[in-house]
């Protein structure tokens, strides 16, 4: 391995890697080698973007079609964490439920969340129903997965100890393998927001009538490549800043643990 | 131990589908337009399989499926596995590449299918376009991360040694990051299913993604769930696949055998 760079460098040569990216972007369709339809320079893109603010396409404002997919985004994932975290406790705790459970989930697990999108549009329509479904669908399993894992690595001790002051099934999950799977669990959380995010945009590109997914395939069903292409950075922040929330509040979980390296 | 595992497994598939009779056929709790019967199931499967549906047979559309598959999972592993590599050895590579593949990264593959097909059409090519991006960045990831966490102590001994070059990163390099590779290939295996089936959903003329586009529209409960299992299976074939070749390759490590 090389030595470190020093963080001048690093600067340095992350600059050079982003103007040559931005530069050969904007270059290609100026100069027109590439026509603007195909390949629209950041700066059309960013003028785009304004002009979303405020102006609608497909029905609703960039921001509105936002808060359409971030209300669905958020209901999925929501209920995804209600089922999902107490159904990995109980598999964690029963083996009975475990061994029940876990050949039909990893059955299950192969098909992609996605391609429940017609039975969710059969089943709950285009409007909210049915992308909750999917959001469900991508978010669900790793919820389950983290919770399973956290309930299985608690201390034999604490249990052993609960067990002998004759604490019950309920209590025992609830206070016991609960608070002592947080970190696992908050973990997963993060890998089912950008998994829910992910499946989201799919499902809005193929039923919904409104949604980031849903201005984007209008985009380009018109040929509006710079307006597909604020969906793309619109959906790329608001990932980010999901993420960037979860690992905040994993992070300060870990310290209060004690785990934080 | 393994056994009562296994009888309890099997008796729950089983539970599974005794239950979908009795739901769907016994007791009609489940109307038929919602969910099919395992009768209504078997019927579409014929249909599929013997006349075709929508424009194919199912074979044939599982194999166009499998083949987009096999060949961009090559293309985006062949590309990115050796860019995590360099990025991984080489400081200078990793500083020059890092901010923009960070900035490209948060967009998920799924929101390329709008500018893929704008680009290249409903063909295969989009759909090639698409899974590449979706594989190309766990490849890219793992393989970083797997040479960053090579002892360093041996990379100095082979130097020490005088190894050239090239048998360093052939003999040391990527058998070291090897085990993580694997990880981030199983990875980019499943990015690639979700994606090549939301990519058929949206716009194409074949495949088990295009079954279900047009089962949707046609309202046929039982040929969406023939091509949601037939998804299924291909998606755990394939897992297979990885995992034998994972084992022969990673004979010699410890996660290769477990």
């Amino acid at each position: 391995m090389q030595q470190r760079l020093s963080w001048a460098e690093t600067v340095t040569y992350g600059f050079i890697g982003l103007a040559v990216f931005l530069g050969v972007w904007y270059a290609l369709p100026t100069i027109g080698l590439v026509p603007q339809q195909f390949l629209p320079s950041p700066v059309t893109v960013l003028n785009r973007m304004v002009v979303l603010m405020t102006q609608p396409f497909a029905g609703a404002t960039l921001p509105a079609h936002i808060g359409y997919s971030f209300i669905r985004f958020f209901t999925g994932f929501l209920l995804a964490a209600l089922i999902g975290i107490p159904l990995g406790l109980i598999m964690g705790w029963f083996r009975v439920v475990d061994e029940i459970v876990a050949p039909i989930f990893d059955g299950l697990r192969f098909i992609a969340p996605i391609a429940w999108v017609p039975f969710a549009a059969l089943w709950f329509g285009t409007g909210v129903g049915g992308p909750v479904m999917i959001i469900f669908a991508g978010a669900f399993p790793p919820c389950v997965i983290n919770a399973y894992r956290g309930a299985k690595q608690v201390d034999p001790q604490l249990i052993e100890a609960a067990e002998m002051l004759g604490t019950g099934h309920l209590r025992m999950m609830t206070e016991i393998l609960l608070p002592a799977s947080v970190p696992s669990i908050v973990a997963g959380l993060r890998v089912a927001a950008g998994l829910g995010w992910q499946s989201l945009v799919g499902a809005e590109l193929i039923v919904a009538s409104t949604g980031v997914g849903f201005m984007m395939v209008q985009a380009q069903g018109n040929v509006a490549t710079s307006t597909v292409m604020c969906g793309m950075v619109a959906i790329g922040i608001v990932g980010l800043i999901i993420d960037m929330l979860l690992r905040r509040g994993e992070e300060a979980i870990r310290r209060r643990r004690g785990l934080a390296e | 131990m393994r056994n009562r595992k296994t009888i309890i497994g099997l008796g729950a598939i089983l539970g599974v589908v005794v239950l979908w009779f009795a739901l769907s056929r016994w007791f009609g709790i489940i109307p038929a337009s919602r969910f099919p019967t395992p009768a209504d199931f078997w019927d579409a499967l014929k249909q599929i399989e013997l006349r075709g549906y929508a424009g194919s047979r199912l074979h044939d559309h599982a194999w166009h499926s499998l083949r987009l598959i096999v060949i961009s999972f090559i293309v985006a592993v062949g590309t990115g596995v050796p860019l995590g590599l360099l990025m991984g050895w080489n400081r200078k590579a990793e500083a020059l590449i890092n901010p923009v593949f960070t900035l490209i990264r948060p967009i998920p593959p799924l929101a390329w299918i709008p500018l893929a097909i704008l680009w290249l059409g409903l063909g295969d090519a989009a759909k090639v376009m698409v899974i590449w991006f979706a594989a190309f960045v766990p490849s890219v990831i793992n393989a970083h991360a797997g040479v960053r966490n090579i002892d360093k102590s041996v990379i100095e001994a082979a130097r020490m040694l005088g190894t050239p070059p090239f048998r360093l990163v052939t003999e040391v390099i990527l058998p070291g990051a090897l085990p993580m590779i694997f990880t981030g290939l199983r990875l980019s295996l499943q990015a690639s299913w979700t994606t090549l089936v939301a990519a058929e959903l949206v716009g194409a003329l074949v495949g088990i993604g295009f079954v279900l586009n047009v089962a949707q529209q046609d309202i046929y409960p039982a040929m969406i769930l023939v091509g949601m299992l037939t998804a299924g299976v291909l998606g755990w074939f394939t897992t297979f696949i990885l995992g034998l070749v994972e084992k022969s390759v990673l004979s010699w490590s410890v996660r290769g055998r477990a």
